[in-house]
């Protein structure tokens, strides 16, 4: 008999549906592996589980739930606990100046009266410490832990943050079902093996676990079954004996892509590298870079992909110099000065950054100062000099921005409309108007897509694509949809755990991909 | 540690130069001690919320004396005329608090700017309503109390009928020392210390190190740190009343205006952060900070011929220290952010 039942649910957030008729049948004590890229659903199906606020801030979902063969329907996360399904989050939920034992009995306190709680209520209770630790010394013998649950959480090694939340979680006495989101990313190998052992017994003790990874040898490791999904439906529900690392690969990033092949460039790789990359550390957070190399030739378009938080983004922040940088940057084969976006924009290297908003534009100032102010700034120009003063003129930004919103089709009302009011797409191509009138040679694009309407899409990745041939502009794109960097692409390098896990053509299979994403080349698994 | 230790060693070095006698120092200290200490103990369980240095704790002090002002237009004196305030005071700071706490949960992260703000803006309705309400509107039974026009009140009342009635409660016929006002202090600290080890107490320390695992954990966070705040003004409100009654006047507007500041600087001179402090800080803080007040002016006049020198120094240090206490902070969270290192 199924746990859980999750079945035909549907999630929109604004009129975006993400979630379609997704089914998830989970058996009591079972190990079920949840499978996708980014973007696939992963998180929005473990919301609604969790009763994150989020959903039903966003107008909840549609389809039925029955947890333990009851109608299950959960509005907080504390509904959920109470049914006893515990959540380990990707993101440590541990408070670092509170020993173990008070992160485990967070806001689960064992506690005794006193004389004041009798008046004024049960929050004046005084802690039961003693109780406190036996028992989450209990919770930490369970996971074969021997540590001792007096110690603060700051500082212990990040594996054994991991088994603390965990035990955390199993020091709920009801818990059924236990949902683990990406456990083993910060785990070194050693101990992801201890811990696949830790899941093991936990299921032996009754406990389902619901297991998300991108690691797929993992996954096949441990998992009892697998629920695959892509692009917010559900691709298939299999046990886990019968499908095969490289089959799971391909139904994870599988799908029809038209591209147009004829498009691609002959990249010359023994050509003198245009722009060099050479054991790059980038501190990003969430998107740290872990010694890249790179070689990118004159001319081409290089795609950065892989899973969010393997570093793909910090790639481009870190070559402009917008988070601490260790490393080499090689320029037509001249040393690039490293922390210092100025000197990028004076070399001639120009970014469209993942954050519009935030670091792309000026949201309170109108489309022709947002066009024109970094070429004013970096190159003098739109600039008269009246005796010693330096005034901007006004006249040719305008007309300049005219000429841009023609050109790029910007949707507005016209040079003068704030920014802030246009439409993600229409921002997009603000940016790109910007940054076409520094008209640079090297071009970083990163994650151009995101938050656009289709239609929009395809023109800013035309856009693209005509700058790089009719202006032979160098372009390295940054994308987390793997879809739009084959489309466009001459070459894609998978970022996995912040190095270059493998350099593809746009053609090579889905298998390679989806391994790559994973960890993994596609030769050492089909060995 | 270092900040204690070489506010202890200038205090030293003040002792020296101003040639004070010890007896007369204990005496000053005694005093100053226990006019102060509940005002500071006060600032200690909005740090621990995470809520900073609470700058609002001006508006208990109002709270405090707007007890002290009802009690004295009705002319009740004595040890039940100062309980009768503390106790009017206290529902007058709850609402006070409630109100900073609102606010402040819609400033989270600039809690200290936004509460110092707020005395500001508190001390000019504190301003309406005793200049210009006071008499007009708000009618005063005790003519004494109120200016010669007939409105507003006057800019120092004498507190005459409960003046040291709180210091001297039960003891007076043995000592002239605040016995009463140091047991209560005492009774107050320990019972901090017993708070913080209850249910509360650590819902309150897990907010101030983390309001998003906090409220992941079920806590409603809001509604913690608004009781942090209203726990703070209570007992900045009676830590008020305790002080007026030993100095014997009120100065009507002035009064409150500096006790933030000062307690903030006590608290950092014994060695708090703006996220870590606890009655021993207190405790340390306030004893250093009214030393080196009593000793600069003379120390002053001794070295440099100019008591007035001594006089800004004091005053510089009150400033100073708050100034590098902050900026250390936001070093310290800096450095954390850009450490390359630890890729």
């Amino acid at each position: 008999m199924s746990l859980l039942q999750m079945e035909n649910i549907s999630k929109t957030y604004s009129g975006n549906q993400v979630l379609k008729s997704v089914t998830l049948n989970i058996k009591a004590g079972e190990i079920h592996g949840l499978l996708g890229e980014n973007g696939a659903g992963k998180s929005t199906l473990m919301n609604i589980l969790f009763g994150m606020p989020v959903i039903h801030s966003t107008g909840g979902f549609e389809g039925n739930m029955t947890f333990d063969g009851k109608p299950y329907l959960p509005k907080t996360p504390m509904d959920a606990m109470k049914m006893g399904i515990g959540m380990v989050h990707q993101e440590f939920m541990l408070i670092p100046g509170f020993t173990i034992t008070e992160n485990i009995k967070l806001n689960r306190e064992n506690t005794k009266d006193t004389f004041l709680s009798k008046i004024i209520g049960p929050k004046l209770e005084k802690l039961d410490l003693p109780k406190m630790k036996e028992e989450s010394k209990e919770a930490l013998n369970k996971l074969n832990m021997t540590v001792d649950e007096y110690l603060p959480v700051a500082g212990l090694p990040v594996g054994y943050m991991q088994f603390i939340e965990i035990a955390r979680e199993i020091d709920k006495t009801n818990l059924k079902l236990l949902i683990l989101d990406e456990p083993t990313a910060v785990l070194t190998e050693s101990e992801a093996a201890q811990f696949l052992e830790v899941i093991k017994n936990l299921s032996n003790m009754g406990i389902a676990i619901l297991f998300i990874t991108h690691r797929l040898d993992e996954i096949k490791q441990v998992t009892d079954s697998i629920t695959v999904l892509r692009d917010g439906s559900l691709v298939k529900s299999i046990e886990t004996k019968n499908v095969d690392i490289v089959e799971m690969a391909r139904l994870m990033v599988g799908r029809e892509i038209s591209f147009e092949t004829s498009n691609k460039k002959e990249i010359d790789l023994d050509e003198k590298p245009f722009l060099e990359l050479k054991d790059l550390y980038v501190n990003m957070p969430g998107e740290k870079v872990k010694g890249v190399n790179l070689k990118i030739q004159k001319g081409e378009i290089l795609g950065l992909g892989g899973l969010a938080g393997q570093g793909k983004i910090g790639i481009s922040n870190g070559i402009m110099g917008l988070y601490p940088t260790q490393g080499t940057i090689l320029k037509d084969g001249k040393e690039m000065p490293l922390n210092n976006p100025r000197e990028m924009l004076n070399n001639s290297i120009a970014f469209l950054s993942e954050d519009r908003k935030g670091v792309g534009l000026l949201l309170d100032e109108p489309i022709d100062f947002n066009i024109a102010y970094t070429s004013i700034e970096i190159q003098e120009k739109f600039i008269k000099n009246i005796g010693p003063l330096k005034i901007v003129n006004g006249k040719e930004i305008k007309s300049h921005a005219n000429k841009m919103i023609e050109d790029l089709d910007i949707r507005c009302t016209g040079s003068n409309q704030y920014t802030r009011f246009l439409s993600g797409g229409n921002q997009q191509k603000v940016c790109i108007a910007r940054a076409l009138t520094l008209n640079p040679e090297i071009l970083l694009v990163s994650e151009p897509t995101r938050g656009i309407d289709i239609g929009a899409k395809k023109l800013v990745l035309d856009t693209l694509v005509k700058l790089n041939k009719e202006l032979n502009m160098t372009i390295i794109i940054t994308s987390s949809e793997l879809a739009e960097l084959r489309q466009i692409s001459d070459r894609i390098a998978i970022i996995t755990e912040g190095k270059v896990q493998s350099i593809l053509p746009p053609d090579a299979s889905d298998e390679a991909f989806g391994l790559a994403m994973a960890g993994k080349d596609i030769s050492e698994v089909v060995d | 540690m270092m900040v204690p230790i070489v506010f202890l060693v200038l205090c030293l070095g003040g002792f020296f130069l101003s040639g004070l006698p010890v007896n007369f120092l204990f005496n000053e200290m005694v005093f100053r001690l226990s006019r102060n200490l509940i005002l500071v103990l006060s600032l200690i369980i909005p740090v621990i919320s995470g809520m900073g240095l609470n700058f609002g704790i001006v508006l208990g002090a109002m709270a405090g004396q707007i007890g002290l002002i009802i009690i004295m237009n009705y002319n009740i004196g004595g040890i039940g005329g100062l309980f009768l305030a503390l106790l009017l005071s206290t529902p007058v700071a709850i609402f006070f608090g409630y109100l900073v706490g609102k606010v402040l949960n819609k400033a989270k992260g600039k809690e200290m700017i936004t509460s110092m703000i707020l005395g500001f803006f508190a001390n000019g309705i504190y301003q309406l309503v005793f200049i210009v309400l006071a008499g007009r509107i708000i009618p005063f039974s005790n003519p004494n109390m109120l200016m010669s026009t007939g409105t507003g009140l006057r800019n120092t009342i004498d507190l005459n009928i409960v003046r040291k009635s709180f210091d001297g409660f039960i003891f007076s016929g043995i000592t002239s020392y605040p016995i009463f006002t140091f047991i209560i202090t005492i009774l107050l600290f320990v019972g901090l210390y017993f708070f913080l080890k209850t249910k509360l107490g650590q819902e309150m320390r897990a907010v101030g190190q983390s309001m998003h695992i906090a409220s992941v954990s079920g806590i409603d966070v809001d509604r913690t740190r608004i009781i942090s705040i209203i726990i703070s003004t209570v007992l900045a409100a009676w830590g008020q009343i305790i002080y007026l009654q030993n100095m014997g006047t009120l100065n009507t507007y002035n009064n409150h205006e500096q006790v933030g500041l000062f307690a903030v600087a006590s608290l950092l001179i014994g060695g708090a952060s703006v996220d870590k402090a606890s009655w021993k800080e207190a405790f340390i803080g306030t004893f250093l900070f009214h030393l080196l007040f009593i000793i600069s002016p003379l120390a002053g006049q001794n070295l440099m011929g100019n008591a007035q020198i001594g006089e800004y120094f004091r005053v510089f240090i009150a400033y100073g220290v708050i100034g590098v206490a902050l900026l250390l902070h936001a070093w310290e969270k800096n450095k954390a952010i850009t450490q390359l290192s630890d890729i």
